[in-house]
């Protein structure tokens, strides 16, 4: 309780600067809002709306490898209007598309939709408190997403109409490094590089406020193991944010330094990354000590903590939703957090799994092997109690639960490829092959965007006050599942034939190009899953407007933020919340006394039991 | 409908199974078997873990799929099991994986230090690499020694060069010195099972024995730019004696004049 009175005083006071005056204009309460609420929703609808974007690139990418220089339909126009190649991908064009298609999804949807979107509306909810710790910090955090965009999108054509950013989202040096390399190694990386930076300002703003929130502001009795796993998710997601991004930041301003004076008259001249002796496209050879692999040591020491960033906070959701929609507690709420923390910790020490065949020391090799075997363990232990949370559960088969149970089926498969690249020898031959898309699809798309889904369907009406239409979103679940495995899981298969990433067009190989009729299923798969998302739109939109009125407990949860108004006023709640319980009780003997299966973190004690202050 | 979902969820693992175990007969597995004496290790390694894998995807979608169909098959009126966990079973399935994982990562110590830990190479190929593979985009310039000679790290008086295609005896182990004139690289041979990416600013060796005599393919395994897809080579492993001749051949054509060249063609 000590620490948590002095907090709430703290913050009256700050809230009592930012939203003093209730007679807020438009642009105050729904454009540079300060309120949690709409900073997430703000960015939940950009982060939707880069879906769409980025499913694009997506498909132009999928249209090149089913049929490989022919015209683009439909989006081929588009690109034809500034490309000047009547629809057809010159490969130029399409090293950009795949490298954007990564940058956008990882950088603009999947990183800031949880964090950004759900980190934001839901972590005040959930803790009862009345708003984040530093509420313009957060409506930065979501404003510095602009110029990143906007970065991102000029490095679209700031090299010319033919070359975008074409280095792949993982840029690697010397390629990336002088502008000499490639077509797109011009004033478009450097562009690339200032957006990744903003991304990572304003992942760093939220990151610290998310902490921040966490550690301070929680309701009386709100203890650390009553805190839903979703919070558990998101402080463990900030403080991966914290230590790994700077280390981002710093590789990104050196790439930076070492192109700038290329670009600009200035004195800064670096070669952090650049060797000696190196002749790019005839170019006189290059003078320096740098070292390409560091930024692969830099890089990866941020990214490979960043892919359970753009993890954890789904896995808290669903756990969550899976109690919910079971109506039973979570299986093995202890362990559930004890494994995020493994993950968490032993993200640090695994990047070099990404770097087998680079020629790094062996011996590093075998230690990052083992660092990346230890670190499935707690992703199986994860799955497990994820089973034994809906094991003889009363199920509600709704659209929420379904898409979570699909989050846990398809984790499994994409867990278990990482396996196969975990282990060194076998890494060896599928590194840089479909095999690894297979992989980081099943985990980015397969559980983390279902988990999105299912959230979405969730807490929309605490976002709305209304419901979201079921069928739609069950019609829009089966045919994104369908979709989604007829589009990703031949990849493993093309991985074994060994079919490299990254290629515009493989059948130039002979031991290719029995694979395109296989590419075009997959093709026509991804279509029919682009297509889909229309119906998530749609149906997010128009019962945004329309959808069936919600009460305050529309599922019969436990979290605090049920207990809100839906949606929630300024302030959140109406009456101050007091946690009495874990957030998990459903058909508990309790509940069952209040004739219901679920009892909310709220619902006080028969009188005379005082539990507030028990900490354990 | 509860019913139908909860199929739902037993169907699609059972298209996935019957897709992999068709995959094979359609093409849809290896371009070939590994045709190097490292590639039957990595290949052996491969085949351990999709045993374990297959059996854990089996048994982990099988009890889903049951706890969904429970669910759909529970009349509304029973409750839930309320129960918060059990410390007995989070013990068996932490120490079950933890044994299982340990043990994968203990069988590739071996193979991994074979291909990649420079000591461990075979004696025949300490030391002695027979070519210089250097990547730039968007080909492969092979630089051979002046028969008789050995290979230097910088080029020699007498070198011998061709592109995009090595000469390698078959049936022995083979080293050769892998670089980058420019941007990454990465060397991989599919049927051969190597892969090693070209760094700048390092030269990689790497071996490898190719069981039979023929022709390989070589290509490009990392983003090197536009033109990325197109770096298409051939490896021709071939008894030593025709690699021996192959490089006389090479070495006349690149130090004779145009005259001699045309009394060549002549005779
Ligand atoms: C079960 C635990 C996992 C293991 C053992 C594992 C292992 C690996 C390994 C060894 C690689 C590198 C392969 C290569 O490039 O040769 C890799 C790549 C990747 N993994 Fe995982 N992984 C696991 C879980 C995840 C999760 C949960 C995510 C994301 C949410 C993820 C996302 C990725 C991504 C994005 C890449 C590819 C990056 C790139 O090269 O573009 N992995 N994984
Ligand atoms: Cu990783
Ligand atoms: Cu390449």
């Amino acid at each position: 309780m000590a620490t948590i009175t002095p907090a709430l005083d703290t913050h009256d006071h700050s809230h009592d600067h930012a939203h003093g005056h209730h007679e807020q204009t438009f642009i105050q309460k729904y454009v540079f809002s300060t309120d949690h609420k709409v900073i997430g929703i703000q960015f939940l609808i950009t982060t939707i709306l880069m879906l769409m974007v980025g499913g694009a690139l997506a498909l132009a990418v999928r249209w090149q490898l089913a049929f490989p220089w022919e015209s683009m339909p439909l989006i081929g126009r588009v690109f034809g209007l500034f490309h000047g190649e009547g629809g057809q991908i010159s490969p130029e064009f399409y090293t950009m598309l795949f490298t954007m298609h990564a940058s956008v999804m990882i950088f603009l949807v999947i990183i800031p939709v949880l964090a950004g979107a759900f980190g934001n509306f839901l972590i005040p909810l959930q803790i009862g408190a009345d708003d984040m710790a530093f509420p313009v910090l957060n409506m930065l955090s979501y404003w510095f997403m602009w110029p990143a965009i906007f970065c991102f999108g000029v490095s679209f054509v700031a090299s010319g109409p033919t070359a975008g950013p074409g280095n792949g989202w993982t840029s690697y040096p010397v390629l990336s490094d002088l502008a000499a390399a490639a077509p797109s190694s011009g004033a478009a990386q450097t562009w690339w590089l200032f957006g990744l930076t903003l991304v990572g300002v304003s992942s760093m703003m939220g990151s610290v406020n998310y902490m921040t929130t966490i550690i301070n502001m929680r309701a009386p009795g709100m203890t650390l193991f009553r805190m839903p796993l979703t919070i558990w998710s998101m402080f463990i997601t900030a403080i991966l944010q914290a230590f790994a991004l700077p280390v981002l930041t710093a590789a990104g301003f050196m790439l930076v330094f070492d192109r700038l004076s290329e670009l600009l008259p200035t004195t800064i001249h670096s070669v952090f990354f650049v060797p000696a002796g190196i002749i790019v496209n005839n170019a006189a050879p290059t003078v320096g000590g740098g070292q390409p692999l560091l930024w692969q040591h830099l890089f990866w020491f941020y990214s490979h903590p960043a892919v359970y960033i753009m993890l954890l906070p789904a896995m808290g959701m669903v756990s969550d939703m899976l109690a919910c929609m079971s109506r039973k507690p979570v299986f093995g709420y202890k362990p559930m957090v004890y494994s995020m923390a493994a993950i968490a910790g032993l993200g640090f020490i695994v990047w070099g799994h990404h770097m087998f065949t680079s020629g790094m020391n062996p011996a590093l090799g075998m230690t990052f092997m083992t660092s990346t075997m230890m670190i499935a363990l707690p992703s199986a232990i994860k799955v497990f109690n994820w089973i034994g949370t809906i094991w003889d559960g009363n199920i509600q088969f709704n659209a929420v639960f379904l898409n979570c149970a699909a989050f846990v089926a398809l984790f499994i498969v994409g867990g278990l490829s990482g396996i196969f690249m975990a282990a060194v020898p076998v890494d060896i031959y599928f590194h840089d092959t479909y095999f690894i898309v297979a992989h980081f699809h099943y985990v980015l798309f397969g559980a983390t965007l279902f988990g999105v889904f299912a959230g979405i369907q969730f807490w929309f009406p605490k976002m709305f006050g209304r419901m979201m239409n079921d069928k739609v979103a069950k019609v829009h679940f089966v045919l994104t599942f369908i979709g989604m495995n007829g589009t990703f899981f031949p990849m493993h298969l093309l991985g074994i034939a060994g079919m490299p990433r990254r290629y515009a067009d493989p059948y130039l190989h002979g031991y290719l190009e029995h694979l395109l009729p296989m590419n075009q299923f997959m093709t026509i798969s991804a279509i029919i899953m682009g297509f889909a998302q229309f119906l998530l739109l749609g149906n997010f939109f128009y019962s945004i407007f329309r959808g069936q009125k919600a009460g305050r407990n529309p599922w019969g949860a436990n979290g605090l933020e049920w207990s809100a108004p839906s949606p929630p006023g300024h302030g959140n709640f109406d009456v101050p919340p007091v946690c009495y319980r874990g957030p998990y009780e459903y058909s508990s003997p309790e509940a069952e006394a209040l004739g219901q299966d679920f009892i909310l973190q709220t619902t006080a004690p028969p009188a005379g039991v005082q539990r507030v202050a028990v900490h354990h | 409908m509860k019913k139908f979902w909860a199929l739902f969820f037993w169907f699609w693992p059972l298209v996935a199974l019957y897709v992999c175990l068709i995959a094979p007969s359609r093409g849809w597995w290896f371009p070939s078997e590994p045709l190097s004496t490292l590639g039957h290790q990595i290949d052996g390694l491969f085949y351990l873990i999709l045993i374990i894998v297959t059996v854990t995807f089996v048994g982990t979608q099988a009890a889903l799929g049951y706890a969904l169909w429970k669910g759909a098959t529970k009349g509304s009126s029973q409750k839930a099991w309320f129960s918060h966990g059990s410390h007995k079973l989070e013990i068996i399935w932490t120490i079950v994986p933890a044994f299982v994982l340990v043990f994968i990562s203990l069988t590739q110590l071996d193979v991994l230090a074979d291909i990649r830990v420079l000591s461990k190479f075979p004696d025949s190929v300490q030391n002695s690499p027979v070519a210089e593979v250097m990547a730039r985009q968007f080909e492969w310039r092979i630089r051979y020694p002046k028969p008789g000679t050995k290979l230097m790290n910088e080029p020699q008086p007498g070198d011998l060069y061709f592109v995009n295609e090595v000469h390698v005896p078959a049936a022995v182990p083979t080293m050769i010195n892998l670089r980058t004139q420019d941007v990454q690289h990465a060397f991989f041979a599919p049927r051969l099972r190597v892969k090693q990416d070209a760094v700048p600013g390092l030269i990689i060796p790497v071996w490898f024995e190719i069981e039979k005599a023929g022709e390989y393919e070589l290509l490009c395994a990392e983003l090197c730019g536009w033109g990325h897809y197109k770096m298409k080579a051939r490896i021709i492993a071939d008894s030593q004696k025709g690699v021996d001749e192959y490089l006389t051949r090479l070495e006349l054509e690149q130090n004779e004049d145009g005259v001699a060249d045309a009394e060549a063609s002549a005779e």
